[in-house]
């Protein structure tokens, strides 16, 4: 009846996933229960969980993945403490068949339940509003893939509390991952969580490429959009390329474990060799699939709080599509030691070098936007020098790996670890921070604390350096990763070191929430009434913080690069506004509760397939099915604005604006 | 599988090779922390890939060294200027001149293309005469005849049989010093990567494939080896030493060895196979012929049977 779901899937006999499983599940009631208290359910309802709106359902993604970055963190934090405690004689407080989970745990949950959402989550926010529309190309699509990727986190959490998480490593490689080997429900938590979460990312892709190509203001040429709008155009176009792989590869996975096949299987014809190109085929442009909207949201800012239009625009763009191509050129470097011949390990060694080349320039275009500029030193910028200074020395030991024979010697080690961590923290965490600082105000209409900013700045920068730098100097000496026991006792100091690193991100993240209620605590001192609060230049700054559920009453006229800039200047010089446009009543899609019905019945499915419990997969199959058809067989799909209403609210942000105007004019 | 199969044997305190032992020192605390003190930082600038003891690892080491001042040659005068700039043009300086417009120059953009071209284009070449020179499986120029190892990566231990020596080792590399050695390595379970840091270049180790490498140790002594890719839960576990004696003493080594202990046949290899952890040194003294090509064959009998049955057709029973 219940599969392979028993009593013993609860972790009765192990307090520590006991206790934090009641704490969660406890947790998660209290606030249900006090939501609930306050009257809030339809409102989260109708404007959150529901809602076709690009903003909100970004500002789920955000919210998503700084939940899954609590958990994440908290898994590294306890494998920093066992390596600083398992040293020498001493077995640390985990023993392996946990701490390999705790390691696969975080890996998964950062890329997957981390960055990927916190990345969509801002493309969704940003790019509809860059472009000058009112919404991407399929909107219900957008919520659906939203649910999808909830539900895959959904289920890799659950593995908390019942049964396992993989023992395996964040990439499961067979024939570790196989039956013979890991024959608990572990790897199939991670495959099941992440071929459903992995869907939704596929719909995003398709989502946003059609949107960027299809959907923007009126003289919005590719040439004049902004360089975010770009990056997150390269990226989707990877993940559309890249997702399926991966879905393929998992996909093998799941019949060699679930029906006996032998792709992967040492016996049977069957090649693990296979599964790593696969695997790293998607792996490796998934690197760039987070780091280019970085990229995206540094450019934005350095032209922001420099006060000047981003230096060397098309050599951007020209090598932000650079990096899109070569990064599928490079998944080998990923394995120079499997002995693939000096031919191939050089042509892949070099062509993972290029991408130092439109890397390099990136950098030398954002020191130059800085140049000349008047740089504000607010939390963006922090984080973009922050960045500036990490990320070279990651772009360095991560050359350093791209090289055959230096890979030779540092693979698999703790330089790897310290390499990746130097380039996704001090390249992609970092972008996140800065524009969740950058975007914040025009998501709430209010901005976030400074100085709490700062302070979390610093204890990121601080904390990374303290906690990976160490694992440079371990890799030199011959550490490799995955460790669950340090035999060497001269380690200790090292490792003593990052755990405090890694202690100090986490007050980091502990001030990002005292930041966060702080902030709303004291909104009214810190409202955004104009929209603009950095002085920007794209268009997002040109609506209302936060911006009417159609962004846009008319659709903005772009002329040039800067179509917000350029407009704002004109206002000054003349001014004045331009002239009111004809309002027309605007149809917007409707809210729709598909998204969430779907990934309940996914996660269901998904559930019963990890536990064996077939009737439920398939009622489960059922259910996704038949709210598709009811989807499907809908009429209404969208809802109309009345013109008085649009009307009514553009001349209330005109008049607004003639306000800020008048200050703007009187100041100069 | 047997998660609690293997057995806890106790962790292994891996000094540094030729060092002074910290551990030998006796005495109250303060002396203790001192010496430790002291060996840790001597041993922070001797040891893993930074000190090589034979000519792969040498080579590559400097390869790393000459990139890495290479890429320092223009890294460090970017950060500098990422410092000053973003100063210099704080909003607050009235001295620095404001462009509100400077958005393009052609030799700007030159020279911001130029600098990362070269730059790869000098660490390409390297790459590409690197990778031919220290390719794994490329035999080391010596006038000496290589040493045949052939390296088996079980759960979780490693098992080096000498072919031409007739004996085999489970933990414990023993090699002549100068001497190229010529390995061949495969898994009889999952995958691993074989790696002594200070030998050089490490490599897989894959059921049903074998890889080459190729290493030469120079010094005498004793280093650290172990698996460079996780391999399950007894993976920690899974060092062993490298023993580095001069040619003569090895001949004499593996001669008083041949016969000796234990015997390597179906019945020992099904007994070695058993996941265990943390594994002791073992010699054993007689190898069945063609072992290591029936592990790579997936050939050896998942039950004790006699080495003579190695030959049977390959059976596509389950791993």
């Amino acid at each position: 009846m219940f599969g392979r779901l028993t009593w013993d899937a609860i972790p009765f006999h192990e307090p520590i996933p006991l206790i934090t499983s009641l704490v969660v599940l406890i947790a998660v009631g209290a606030i249900g229960f006090w939501v609930w208290r306050k009257g809030w359910w339809p409102y989260l309802w109708n404007e959150y969980i529901t809602s076709t709106d690009h903003k909100r359902i970004g500002v789920m993604y955000i919210v998503l993945a700084l939940l899954m970055l609590v958990r994440g963190f908290a898994d590294a934090i306890m494998m920093r403490a066992q390596q600083s405690l398992a040293i020498g004689a001493s077995q640390g407080y985990l023993p392996p068949e946990h701490y390999n989970q705790i390691f696969s745990a975080h890996g998964t949950i950062m890329i997957f339940f981390v960055a990927m959402p916190f990345v969509i989550g801002f493309m969704n926010f940003v790019v509809p509003l860059q472009l000058g529309v009112r919404d991407v190309a399929f909107p219900t699509m957008n919520n659906v893939s939203f649910w999808l990727n909830a539900s895959g986190a959904l289920l890799v959490n659950l593995s908390l509390f019942l049964g396992e998480f993989a023992r395996t490593g964040w990439l499961a490689f067979p024939p570790l991952s196989e039956k013979a080997f890991s024959p608990g429900v572990g790897v199939d938590y991670y495959l099941v969580a992440l071929q459903i979460s992995g869907v939704g990312t596929v719909l995003t892709a398709v989502n946003f490429v059609t949107t960027i190509l299809k959907i923007r203001a009126p003289g919005m040429s590719y040439l004049r959009m902004p360089v975010f709008c770009w990056t997150a155009l390269a990226s989707n176009l990877i993940m559309l390329a890249a997702f399926p792989v991966l879905t393929v590869a998992l996909a093998q996975l799941m019949l060699d474990r679930y029906l006996g096949f032998h792709f992967f299987t040492n016996d049977g014809g069957g090649n693990s060799m296979l599964y790593m190109n696969l695997i790293w085929v998607w792996g490796h442009p998934e690197v760039y699939i987070l780091v280019l909207p970085a990229f995206g949201i540094y450019s934005e800012v350095a032209a922001t709080f420099s006060g000047k239009p981003l230096f060397g625009y098309r050599s951007m763009v020209f090598a932000t599509m650079v990096i899109c191509i070569v990064s599928y050129c490079v998944w080998l470097h990923h394995f120079f030691t499997m002995g693939a011949g000096a031919d191939i390990n050089a042509v892949f060694g070099i062509a993972s070098m290029i991408i130092g080349i439109p890397t390099g320039v990136k950098i030398y275009n954002w020191l130059f936007t800085m140049y000349g500029g008047r740089v504000r030193f607010t939390v963006p910028i922090y984080y973009l020098i922050g960045f500036m200074l990490t990320f070279v020395i990651g772009g360095l030991t991560g050359v350093l790996l791209a090289i055959p024979p230096v890979d030779f010697i540092v693979h698999n080690s703790l330089f790897l670890v310290a390499h990746f961590h130097q380039v996704i923290i001090g390249g992609v965490v970092f972008a996140l921070m800065a524009g969740y600082t950058y975007w914040f105000p025009k998501a709430f209409g209010f901005t976030l604390d400074e100085r709490l900013g700062k302070a979390v700045f610093w204890c990121w920068f601080i904390g990374f350096h303290l906690a990976f730098m160490p694992l440079y100097v371990l890799g030199f000496w011959g550490g490799t990763r995955r460790m669950q026991h340090i035999s060497d006792p001269s380690w200790a100091p090292w490792l003593h070191v990052a755990f405090l690193g890694a202690v100090i991100i986490g007050i980091g993240i502990v001030l990002t929430v005292v930041q966060l209620l702080y902030s709303i605590k004291t909104r009214d001192q810190r409202r955004d009434v104009t929209g603009d609060p950095w002085d920007g230049r794209t268009l997002e700054w040109l609506t209302l913080s936060p911006p009417p559920h159609y962004n846009f009453a008319v659709l903005p006229d772009v002329h040039g690069e800067e179509a917000y800039w350029t407009r704002k200047q004109t206002a000054i010089k003349e001014e004045r506004l331009i002239d009111e446009p004809n309002y027309q009543p605007i149809e917007m899609p409707i809210n729709t509760p598909t998204g969430v019905i779907v990934a309940f019945f996914a996660s269901v499915c998904g559930f019963a397939i990890i536990w064996y419990i077939w009737w439920l997969a398939i009622l489960g199959l059922i259910g996704a099915f038949a709210i598709f058809v009811w989807y499907a067989w809908q009429d209404e799909h969208e809802h109309i604005i009345p013109v008085d209403e649009v009307r009514k609210n553009a001349r209330e942000r005109r008049r607004i604006r003639m306000e800020h105007l008048h200050t703007i004019s009187q100041s100069t | 599988m047997g998660l609690f199969l293997f057995v806890w044997g106790s962790p292994r305190h891996l000094g540094n090779g030729g060092l002074v032992n910290a551990r030998g020192g006796h005495g109250h605390l303060m002396r203790r922390v001192a010496v430790s003190g002291l060996v840790y930082t001597l041993a922070g600038c001797n040891r893993g890939i930074l000190d090589p003891i034979g000519p792969v690892a040498a080579a590559e080491k400097q390869i790393m060294i000459n990139s890495t001042a290479i890429m320092l040659a223009i890294i460090i005068p970017t950060m500098l200027a990422t410092v000053a700039i973003a100063w210099w043009f704080r909003r607050g300086n009235k001295k620095a001149t404001y462009l509100p417009d400077w958005e393009y120059s052609g030799a700007v953009e030159m020279v911001v293309w130029g600098i990362p071209i070269l730059t790869i284009m000098l660490l390409g070449g390297i790459t590409w005469i690197g990778s031919h020179d220290l390719e794994p499986s490329r035999p080391l120029k010596s006038d000496k005849p290589p040493l045949k190892v052939e390296v088996v990566s079980l759960d979780w231990k490693w098992l080096f049989i000498y072919p031409d020596q007739g004996i085999a080792t489970v933990n414990q590399l023993v090699v002549p010093a100068g001497t190229p050695v010529s390995y061949r390595l495969t898994s009889a379970t999952v995958w691993n990567v074989f790696w002594v840091p200070q030998m050089g270049t490490m490599i897989y180790a894959m059921p049903r494939m074998t890889t080459r490498l190729n290493l030469q140790a120079d010094r005498l002594g004793t280093f650290d080896g172990l698996s460079a890719h996780f391999s399950g839960d007894g993976f920690p576990g899974m060092q062993f030493k490298v023993q580095s004696m001069p040619a003569d003493q090895f001949a004499m080594w593996a001669q008083g060895a041949r016969g000796q202990g234990q015997v390597l046949d179906g019945r020992g290899y099904a007994e070695l196979s058993k996941p265990s952890s943390y594994v002791k040194p073992m010699i054993y003294g007689s190898v069945a012929p063609g072992l290591f090509d029936a592990v790579v064959a997936n050939r050896t009998p998942p039950n004790p049977v006699p080495a003579q049955q190695h030959n049977e057709p390959a059976t596509p029973a389950g791993a």
